[in-house]
């Protein structure tokens, strides 16, 4: 397959994601949306990687086309890690306000 | 790779404490101690070049007189933090220990973006930063305030995170060299490849977003005004500084021969940050909350640096931080003490505590730019570099115009300290020790050494 297409793929896929973290009120979908970003970039990196090993294998000596892929890893590595302290914010807030809805947290505004 | 290598250990070594001594105050003596060995064994590495560690790190990282003195400064402010505010740190929770480990770990992170040489570790380093710094926000668990600064703080950063990805991912698209390594990046003086100037622009919000320049420094009061003093203290410094060097280094290195290219990007958003952040400072009733927004209006002059880059931006930028952090710093130490933290809760300080009140001092009017002191001669040397950048020269008038009206919202605080009278008891005595007035006079003497002899810091970086 092309790959406008991957691109157009990921795009749309970052694209909900970032309108779902603009519109939506409840954490937990918030949260759930910025993984929709990780995932749409992961998609990405590896449609490129694929990409540049095929135009690049016959004349570069020094080959980084699979380095897109290890940094796949390290994104769910660190979102992994990412879910672990965000997941443990909003549990904390849901035992002292008993809600996720973040309109519900505007006291510092004020 | 010392500071990394040995500040990742020391942070286990920290958790172990937080589980195995009871005893509060020995962990502030550990981290201290364990503080003092990383920095000197980076300076050790600086002098001779060599690190303990030797590892194949495919160049990954590159370490050069420069990045390990800005790791010296930053390691420094910390230390200083450590001794001024390490016994307010005790009083936010039960767990200590693991509040120290994670400003350890944070340490390590800033030893990685200071470091960098490829996006996959600046990427990691910008997380190792983040992820402690949301648990330490949210430390102080049954306070709403705190909660809800964390999940802001949460929530934007992982944004933020994506963005940034993003960006990564059409930069290396468009790199020929199909390469994550930013001295790869550079594709000649001609205009730049579209994917390459997407993910230029996604890297420069991220970016923007971590260091809090306007428009994107929303986040900012609120997360600052509702995380603990102590810990607000720490980002709102060393952190923040921390995201300028990755900034200006990843710009410089990745993207420094287009610089005509988005240069007219960084005007605007330094004047949007310099304009936003001095203007609603002016508004603030809380000092905390104007201290928010004067780091964002601080921000808008460390990206002159970022206008700049040039070799007077680079020393600029060392002075910046340090200046920058000693007086913030102290100022957080100080409004820790008090007992009300809006403008008028200073009433009468100096009449209370002399030194607290001449220290309070000193640090405003470093962060205003009055000569004789660091911030003085760090902004001096901002706006020289600027000039010398021969661009825009509009933007150098416009910038000491700010400062001008930045000494408004600070003169207020000192006029509150030296000119009106306590209507009730300023600061709460007991908690005032001998070792804290003694770092206090330390930090004012650095300040005031440093604003007549900046050679001191800037002849470091050259031997």
């Amino acid at each position: 397959m092309d790959i406008k297409s991957y691109i157009a793929l990921a795009l749309t896929l970052f694209t909900i994601g970032i309108i779902g973290v603009l519109v939506r009120r409840n954490a937990i979908i918030i949260f759930m949306c910025v993984e929709l970003m990780l995932n749409a970039v992961n998609l990405l990196l590896v449609a490129f990687s694929k990409m540049h090993a095929l135009s690049t294998a016959a004349k570069a000596s020094v080959n980084y086309a699979s380095d897109a892929q290890i940094f796949v890893f390290f994104i769910m590595v660190v979102a992994a890690a990412e879910v672990s302290v965000g997941l443990a914010i909003i549990v904390m807030m849901y035992r002292n306000v008993h809600t996720v809805d973040v309109n519900f947290l505007n006291r510092l505004k004020n | 790779m010392n500071a990394i290598i040995l500040s990742a250990i020391c942070g286990v070594i920290m958790m172990f404490c937080g589980a195995f001594i009871k005893n509060k105050s020995l962990h502030k003596y550990i981290a201290i101690a364990g503080l003092i060995a990383i920095i000197a064994a980076n300076i050790l590495e600086s002098a001779s070049g060599n690190s303990f560690f030797q590892f194949d790190i495919h160049d990954m990282l590159r370490m050069n007189s420069f990045n390990l003195f800005f790791i010296t400064i930053a390691f420094g402010s910390t230390l200083i933090y450590f001794l001024l505010s390490g016994s307010e740190i005790e009083k936010v929770g039960e767990h200590v220990g693991e509040y120290f480990a994670l400003i350890f770990f944070i340490l390590c992170g800033i030893g990685l973006v200071a470091t960098f040489n490829t996006l996959l570790m600046l990427f990691i380093g910008i997380e190792i930063i983040s992820i402690p710094l949301y648990i330490l926000t949210g430390s102080d668990k049954r306070n709403l305030k705190s909660n809800e600064a964390a999940l802001k703080y949460f929530l934007m950063g992982a944004f933020s995170t994506g963005i940034m990805l993003m960006g990564i991912a059409f930069i290396y698209g468009g790199n020929p060299n199909a390469s994550f390594y930013i001295d790869q990046i550079q594709v000649g003086m001609g205009n730049m490849p579209i994917m390459i100037a997407v993910g230029l622009l996604f890297l420069l919000i991220s970016m923007s977003f971590k260091v809090s320049a306007a428009p994107f420094h929303f986040w900012t009061p609120d997360v600052y005004d509702g995380a603990p003093t102590v810990f607000t203290s720490f980002m709102s410094t060393i952190v923040k500084v921390a995201g300028f060097f990755a900034f200006i280094r990843l710009f410089e290195y990745a993207f420094g021969q287009m610089q005509d290219q988005w240069q007219r990007l960084i005007v605007v958003i330094t004047i949007a940050t310099l304009l936003i952040g001095n203007i609603t400072a002016v508004f603030q009733q809380s000092v905390k909350r104007m201290l928010a927004y004067s780091s964002i209006a601080q921000a808008g002059f460390m990206l002159l640096a970022l206008f700049a880059l040039n070799d007077k931006a680079k020393e600029g930028l060392l002075l910046y931080s340090a200046a920058y952090c000693l007086a913030t710093i102290g100022l957080f130490g100080i409004l820790t003490k008090m007992e009300d933290y809006t403008i008028d809760g200073f009433n009468g300080l100096a009449k209370e505590q002399p030194l607290l009140g001449f220290a309070a001092t000193v640090f405003l009017l470093s962060l205003t730019g009055v000569p004789l002191t660091a911030g003085f001669q760090s902004k001096f040397f901002m706006l020289m570099a600027a000039v010398q950048n021969g661009q825009q020269f509009w933007l150098v008038i416009a910038a000491v115009l700010f400062a001008a009206i930045s000494a408004y919202y600070y003169f207020r605080v000192i006029q509150a300290i030296y000119f009106k009278d306590a209507a009730q008891k300023v600061i709460n005595d007991i908690s005032i020790t001998m070792r804290f007035k003694v770092m206090l006079t330390i930090i004012v003497a650095l300040i005031i050494i440093i604003g007549i002899y900046p050679e001191i810091i800037i002849g470091w970086m050259y031997r």
